[in-house]
Formats: structure tokens, C-alpha cells, sequence
């Protein structure tokens, strides 16, 4: 059933395309050849009218069938499936993955339908197609040349200098005035109100302390953190739950004696004296690496880990990093407790709280 | 009036001829049917990332109609009612009603998400292929360009999309973005308070973010795709060397119509497959990680893998702080280097290889021709080496999931990683260059000798030896042209042919051919075989 026609039968001649006797592939592969493609191969898989034809066609046909009823279904699914949202174990858990289901049967319907068709049912055939890169023009390639250089002589900016010059000069800045708006619209000043280096915790313009709230706002008083717990703290200001602040929120620890004895030796080694209160420190939440919340604190070795990138800081020696890729401590808020019993943050953080950046001793 | 007659049947040749008389369209369709493409299924993985670029835009253009780019703050109050009530940004509410209120959404937002992972995987192996089987030598270096282009610009599009939802674990990402910014030396703080306008989060780097992976960078990727394609027709695909297939020519299929028919079979699959994924397996559960809040993150914060091998490489990187003691002092934190120095080293060295390869081996010939990786030891070794540089750092990426699911200490997770880093690249270019070269040898071997058959004579002073089925009659050996070299018995006819068919055979089985019959050489005598680089 192999049915080659050897290339080339009728030599480099055009065919004669009024010839009768002219068969279509006789023309198809004449126009190949003139593409410098023979067609040195072609074998149809299948006879015509044979069984195995006819069962090949079944199948492609079977393919677009189920493309059909599955797209029905995907229909049918979204438009009466219950799909609004319900809290628990509902139908509407099923809905996307019942359309997925049926539009990824309907698509890969389609797509082996297709694939049969081609691979199955098309004669297989091998071209050979000559590349031609290889043959270098180099006449072109000197006109081509030559044209551009007359060009280039024609608007004579060797012979006028003085064109060049002016042109460069005159020229260069509209670049520039492309590039203005976007970068002067673009830039902000990062030092605008020392942003960098402040945070909510700064006392208010009055000299008013800030006091340490909790997620819902309410103030803190010590009792209500036992020894080895701790809490995330943020300023008791407008805004300071939320993202407005994003470099304020602090971890407020409550040491065990021994621990504590420890955190305020360290303490006093770097001259942060009273940033304790009593068993109480509070750290930075925010990591000095990238940024992350450190918020994973093992109690029994008082480390202080980084989901992101695993930093761990030391609490009990100033939140020193001692593993991992951070080099900066957390800075330390300082603390004490009003007259009213609250927790309020004697001032500002002392040292910059965030990623480290160029120029931020 | 009289009606003038119809006639049906000459409209297709009246509206081709109009058309041509117009147009002179017919030469240059006929050349466009008639090119020729040479097949190999590993001639498919770019397009897979294609195709997953069209799931791409067809899945994104939908859920531009309902999102909102915004970061206003507004009270949830949508059908998911866990987050009813809570205070989030616009970006996140929307992001939430295109899950749970818009019918059909979530299906939408995972086919986009899971094409955006296939599109960059697609890209990574089909990478990988084209560096393997050297088909980034010349003339196609530029091409080469393009394509590593296009991960980092893919690589863009899918970070600025996965922070687009401002959910808990893409704000962490952002996060994490604005202190790599933040890193560079010099202009660091400028460059984040430009691009954030002021200091993290803002309330524009949503709205930023948005035009980016809507307009810019599809834009990018477009206009580069279309580079990459048009190149790939101008210069014609490159084929693997066999019967027939010199540098100088293509042998393949014709484009159209069975080439064409089976590429938008595989596109159908391609869709098919993203679709069932969608529906399946879930993918960025935003509702689970609620809203972004800057005190807020949990373990196993992982990004898309595609992001892993950087998240990786910062984990790995010692605390090592270059301070500069000039005026009050000036710090390069740790962070630059595995973040900013680390990708653009890798840019740079992807997009020279060609180049490099070229003039190390003073080889500036044009190469239609691909290699089989074992015939180009050092080339695969390094090849070798990168991806187990890769595979360390985006393992590493996961090190806390490891260490918790494997009961590791996390520590000695991030010290195995740097160790890793350093000892297993060279380790995996050795073994590849000597695994490279043991088939070079086998393919000798079996071309000077013959296949082995599995028969065992006993020779009359009691030896035993193997005989082997030479593929030559003549003697000398066969050359080596770079091609599979057949190593089974069956591979040269001694077991019938497959028959076709998947269920039941769709045609008679041909009568199986008498097995060759074993030579009776018994020359045991056997020379030294060579191996070696090729060109």
C-alpha cells in the first residue's frame, strides 16, 4: 500500500499546468519544487473505503462527539449547578471542579479529535527543503552597502559638520524630555518627614507618650500577659492597626525571671538601660532582613524566627541575629507603664526598624 | 428583472481571484504552505509555553472585567462569609467576589493561575533542550537571547500578577520586594519610595502593579514572542542528523495541512489540560491567607516555584553586612546579593553562553545540525551543574517545609543548602562528563563491534564469548554520525514490528521476519575506541 513517488520524476522544467493528464499532487509537488522542497516521500496511511479508514473515522468522529455532550454539560453545569458561595459542605464545592472537569474533556475532545484526523488518517509524507543560508550574496550585499553609504553621503554630515554637532545638541535634550515626566512624576523623596527612621510609637507632637494597643485597639496592662507569653503590640493612634503603619507593630514579651535577668544585663551592656519594663521587653516585629513579620517565638530558647527566610534573633541577648541571613538586631522599643496601669512606649524606636538600605546609620 | 444565474460552486475560485488580483497574495502562500518543519517531540516544549501564553490572555482579559485595582480600604461583604465584615483593600474584596460571586470565576482565576506556571515551566525545559542539544549555536544566538529574555520578563508578569490580589501571602511577597528594592546600594530608598511612592505599602503600588502586568509587560512579551517565532521561521528550524539531513537542509513535513493540524491538536490538549488542572486542583486559596497585614505571616510562606530558586538563594546567603565606613557610615545589607547581584549574574550569563561556547572552541561555523548531549561533555556537564545549582536553591526555598514534614533541624537545612550550593554543582558536571562520555563509548563499541545479541557460544577450548550482530558487512567500523545508534536486537528487526493499532490491531499483522542470523565472527580482538568533544 505504499505509494512513493520518487522526486524530481520530472527533472527542474515547470510543468505544463494545462497538461489534462496532470494529476493535483502532480502540481502540488511541482509548486514544492519550486520552493526547493521535494516531497521525496509520501505514503497514505490508510486505503480509501478500507475498514480500518472507515474505523479511524469513527473514532475522530467519536472524539467530536464527546466534545459535543461534554460542552453540554459544561452548559448545563453553569447555568443550573447551585454555585453561590455556602458556609460548610455544599454543591457549590463541586461546581468548579464539575466545569473544569467537563471543559478539559470537551478541549482534549477537540484536540485528540484533531490529532487523530492529522496523524492517523493524513498520508504521511518527508520533504526535503534546501536552507539556502549558506549561499552568501555578496553582490547584494555590496550594492546594499554601497546605497546605504551613498545615503549616508547624500545628507553629507561629514562634509557639514556643523549639522551633526547641532543636531546632537539640539536633539539630545528632547530624550531628555521624554524621560522627564515619567522620572519626575515617578520620584519621591524616601527621607519626607524622616519616614524612614519613624514609626507610630514616636511620642505625638504634644510629647504624649504612645500607648501599646492590641489588634482591637484596647490598651495592654501587664497582667494581662503571663510569664513566657507575648503579644503583638501596636501604636494606640489613628491608623496604627493597619498597614498605614506597617513598620510599627512590635512583639511585647513577657520574660520569665531568669530570662529577664538575662535580657536586662544585655540591655545595660549596650546602654539600653530602661528599655525593659520589669519582666517586659518589646521588639520590632519587622524583620531586618526583608521585611517579614519574625513572629514564630520558641519560648523555651527565647529565639525569635523569621518565616521567611529563617533569621533567628536572640531575645535574651538584645534580639542579636544568631542564625540565618539577617546581620541587624530588631530594634527595641522602649517601654514603661502610665499611671492609668497601660503600657506606653517611652519614645520612638532608637535604632531604624526594617530592611537595611545604603544609607541608614 | 431577470436574474442573473448563481452559481454556487465558482465563488471560492471568484473571491481567491479578486483577492490575488489585489493583493498578489498567491506566491507568498504557496511558500507559507509549502515550508517544511522538521518534527521531534522535543520540537513541542515551546510551544507548550505558546499555547499557555494564549490561555494566558484569553483567562486575563476575563478577570479584568471584574477586578479592581485599588487599595482602598473597604468592609468585606461578599457571599465568603468568614471574611464578611473584615477591613481589606478593594484589590483583595474584588479579588474575592471574582471567586466566590462571580459565576464561573474561580474557575477562571486558577486556569490563569496554573497556565502562568505552565508557561514559565514550558519555558525553563524547552530552555533547557535548546541548551542541551546546542541549538543556540550560530545563526540562532539571537533567538537565544530572546528566549532567556522572556523567562525574566515571564518572570515579571507572574510577580507582579500574584501580588495583585493583595491577599496575606502576596503582600509578604511585596514586602519582601520592597526590601530587595530597598538593598541596591545608593539609590536603594529612592528607587522603593519612587516605585511605592513613599514608604511600604502605599496605597498606589496595586494600581502600579496592574498597568504593569496588564499593558507593559504583555506588551513585552508579545512583541518578544513574536521575535522569537519570526526568527525561528526565518532561520528554519533546526533537526537532529539522520538519513538524509545535512546543515544545508530541512527534512520534515510540509506546514500544512498535517504539521498545522497536529500543533492545533496540541494546542487543544494543551487548553484541555490547564482547564482540568483549574477544575481539579486548587491553586492560591486567597480567601484562606486573608487580607494583607504587615504583622501577620505563617510558616511555609512559599512562593510560585518559578520565584523559589531567589527565595532560596536569600536563605542561604550568610549575614554577611558590607559596611562602609565613610561620613555617618554606609551599609550593602545582605540581602543585594543573592537577590539583585545573583539574577543579573544570571542573565548575563545565559544570554554570553553562545558566544562563549563559540570562542572556546573557535567554532564560528553555522549549525543547523543539533547534538545529542553526550557527543558535547563539557557543554551537558555544565549544563548539569546549572540545574543543581537550581535545584539547590529552590529546594532550599522549601527548606522549613522539608525540615518540618522530614523532622530536619531547619539549621542544618540551611547549612546542608550552602554546602550543597557549593560542593554539588561541580560534583554533577564530573559525573555527567563521565556518564556523557560511557555513551559515547557504548555507541562505538556497538558500531565496531556489533549488538549484543544475548547468545553465549562455547568455544572448542572451553571459552565462552558473546556473539555480536555487526551492522556492517564489511570490515573497518561504521562512523559515528551523531545519531542513535541502534543497541537491541529488536531495534534491527528480530522481533516482528509493532503492530498498530491501540485496542485491536487496525491492520493485518506483516509476517515477522526470520531473526538475523548470528555471525559467526569470532574475532575477539578488539581496538581501542575514542571518545571525545564534538563540533
Amino acid at each position: 500500500m505504499t505509494t512513493t513517488h520518487p522526486g524530481n520524476a520530472g527533472g527542474d522544467q515547470p510543468v505544463d499546468l494545462d497538461d489534462p493528464d496532470l494529476s493535483r499532487f502532480d502540481i502540488v509537488r511541482a509548486g514544492a519544487r519550486e520552493d526547493d522542497i521535494q516531497i521525496v516521500h509520501y505514503e497514505p496511511q490508510v486505503v480509501p473505503g478500507s475498514k480500518a479508514e472507515r474505523r479511524l473515522s469513527r473514532t475522530v468522529a467519536l472524539f467530536f462527539l464527546l466534545t459535543g455532550a461534554s460542552a453540554t454539560a459544561f452548559l448545563a453545569i453553569y447555568i443550573w449547578w447551585p454555585w453561590e458561595y455556602e458556609l460548610g459542605y455544599g454543591g457549590d464545592k463541586w461546581y468548579t471542579p464539575l466545569l473544569g472537569v467537563t471543559l478539559g474533556i470537551s478541549l482534549l475532545g477537540i484536540g485528540f479529535g484533531i490529532l487523530t484526523w492529522g496523524k492517523k488518517l493524513l498520508p504521511k509524507e518527508v520533504s526535503v527543503q534546501d536552507r539556502h543560508e549558506g549561499e552568501v550574496n555578496e553582490r547584494d550585499r555590496t550594492v546594499t552597502a554601497q546605497t546605504m553609504l551613498y545615503m549616508a553621503d547624500e545628507l553629507g554630515v561629514k562634509r557639514r559638520p556643523l549639522l551633526g554637532v547641532s543636531l546632537l545638541a539640539g536633539l539630545a535634550p528632547v530624550g531628555a524630555v521624554a524621560a522627564a515626566p515619567l522620572v519626575g512624576g515617578l520620584i519621591s523623596q524616601p527621607h519626607k518627614n524622616n519616614q524612614m527612621f519613624t514609626t507610630g510609637f514616636a511620642p505625638t507632637e504634644g510629647g504624649q507618650k504612645v500607648r501599646l494597643v492590641r489588634e482591637d485597639g484596647r490598651p495592654i496592662r501587664p497582667a494581662d500577659i503571663s510569664a513566657g507569653g507575648q503579644i503583638t503590640v501596636f501604636p494606640g493612634i489613628d491608623h496604627g492597626v493597619s498597614n498605614k503603619y506597617a513598620d510599627s507593630p512590635a512583639l511585647l514579651i513577657h520574660l520569665r525571671d531568669a530570662d529577664a535577668q538575662e535580657a536586662r544585663e544585655a540591655n545595660v551592656r549596650i546602654g539600653h538601660d530602661d528599655f525593659m519594663w520589669g519582666n517586659f521587653a518589646a521588639y520590632s516585629k519587622i524583620c531586618t532582613h526583608a521585611g517579614c513579620p519574625a513572629s514564630l517565638y520558641e519560648q523555651q530558647t527565647n529565639r525569635l524566627l523569621c518565616p521567611c527566610h529563617q533569621s533567628q534573633f536572640l531575645i535574651t541577648d538584645n534580639a542579636k541575629p544568631i542564625f540565618g541571613p539577617a546581620s541587624r538586631r530588631l530594634p527595641q522599643l522602649p517601654i514603661v507603664v502610665d499611671d492609668e496601669g497601660y503600657f506606653v512606649a517611652t519614645s520612638d524606636y532608637t535604632e531604624t526598624v526594617g530592611p537595611d538600605f545604603w544609607e541608614r546609620p | 428583472m431577470k436574474r442573473r444565474k448563481f452559481e454556487m460552486a465558482a465563488v471560492p475560485g471568484n473571491v481567491a481571484r479578486g483577492v490575488d488580483d489585489r493583493f498578489q497574495v498567491a506566491t507568498p502562500l504557496r511558500r507559507l504552505l509549502n515550508k517544511v518543519f522538521p518534527d521531534h517531540w522535543s520540537f513541542l516544549l515551546g510551544e507548550i509555553a505558546l499555547f499557555s501564553f494564549i490561555v494566558l490572555l484569553l483567562t486575563g482579559v476575563f478577570l479584568t472585567f471584574f477586578f479592581e485595582p485599588a487599595m482602598t480600604e473597604v468592609i468585606y461583604n461578599g457571599s465568603y462569609a468568614p471574611l464578611r465584615g473584615t477591613p481589606m483593600s478593594a484589590a483583595y474584596a474584588s479579588s474575592l467576589d471574582i471567586t466566590f460571586d462571580v459565576r464561573g470565576g474561580l474557575i477562571m482565576r486558577q486556569m490563569h493561575h496554573w497556565a502562568a506556571l505552565l508557561f514559565m515551566a514550558a519555558i525553563v525545559v524547552h530552555m533547557l533542550r535548546v541548551f542541551f542539544t546546542g541549538a543556540f549555536r550560530k545563526p540562532r544566538e539571537a533567538n537565544w537571547i530572546i528566549g532567556s529574555l522572556l523567562f525574566w520578563v515571564g518572570f515579571l508578569a507572574g510577580f507582579t500578577g500574584y501580588s495583585l490580589p493583595d491577599d496575606g501571602l502576596s503582600g509578604t511577597g511585596l514586602r519582601i520586594a520592597s526590601g530587595i528594592m530597598l538593598s541596591i546600594p545608593v539609590i536603594g530608598s529612592w528607587l522603593t519610595s519612587s516605585i511605592f511612592d513613599g514608604e511600604f505599602p502605599g496605597t498606589i503600588i496595586i494600581s502600579r502593579f496592574y498597568i504593569a502586568h496588564v499593558l507593559l509587560i504583555p506588551g513585552l512579551l508579545l512583541a518578544l514572542i513574536g521575535a522569537h517565532l519570526g526568527l525561528v521561521f526565518k532561520q528554519k528550524h533546526t533537526q537532529w542528523p539522520g538519513p538524509g539531513r545535512t546543515n544545508d537542509n530541512v527534512v520534515g513535513e510540509r506546514m500544512f495541512p498535517r504539521y498545522a493540524l497536529k500543533q492545533g491538536g496540541f494546542f487543544m490538549v494543551v487548553f484541555g489540560v490547564i482547564a482540568l488542572m483549574a477544575g481539579l486542583f486548587q491553586i492560591n486559596p486567597i480567601w484562606l491567607f486573608g487580607p494583607y497585614e504587615a504583622w501577620v505571616v505563617s510558616a511555609a510562606s512559599q512562593p510560585d516555584w518559578y520565584v523559589m530558586f531567589l527565595d532560596g538563594s536569600t536563605r542561604l546567603m550568610p549575614a554577611w553586612e558590607i559596611y562602609i565606613p565613610i561620613g555617618d557610615g554606609y551599609v550593602i545589607p545582605p540581602l543585594f546579593w543573592p537577590t539583585v547581584v545573583l539574577p543579573g549574574v544570571l542573565v548575563g550569563m545565559s544570554v554570553l553562553y553562545p558566544f562563549i561556547e563559540a570562542r572556546r572552541l573557535k567554532d564560528y561555523r553555522h549549525h543547523n545540525l543539533l547534538q545529542r548531549p553526550r557527543d558535547v561533555p563539557a557543554r551537558s556537564g555544565l549544563g548539569a551543574m546549572a540545574v543543581t545549582f537550581y535545584l539547590v536553591l529552590a529546594l532550599s526555598g522549601a527548606n522549613d517545609v522539608i525540615a518540618d514534614k522530614f523532622n530536619i533541624s531547619l539549621n542544618a537545612m540551611t547549612w546542608g543548602g550552602r554546602i550543597g550550593l557549593l560542593l554539588l554543582p561541580p560534583l554533577a558536571y564530573f559525573v555527567t562528563y563521565r556518564i556523557c562520555l560511557g555513551l559515547q563509548q557504548h555507541d562505538r563499541e556497538v558500531l565496531a563491534h556489533g549488538v549484543e545479541t544475548g547468545i553465549i557460544r562455547r568455544l572448542p577450548d572451553g571459552r565462552f564469548v558473546e556473539v555480536h550482530q555487526p551492522l556492517h558487512r564489511e570490515d573497518g567500523e561504521l562512523e559515528y554520525v551523531g545519531w542513535v545508534v541502534p543497541k537491541k536486537m529488536n531495534r534491527l528487526g528480530a522481533l516482528g514490528p509493532a503492530i498498530r493499532g491501540f485496542f485491536y490491531p487496525i491492520e493485518k499483522p506483516a509476517e515477522a521476519p526470520v531473526s538475523p542470523a548470528p555471525s559467526v565472527d569470532s574475532d575477539t580482538e578488539r581496538s581501542e575506541i575514542a571518545s571525545g568533544e564534538r563540533r
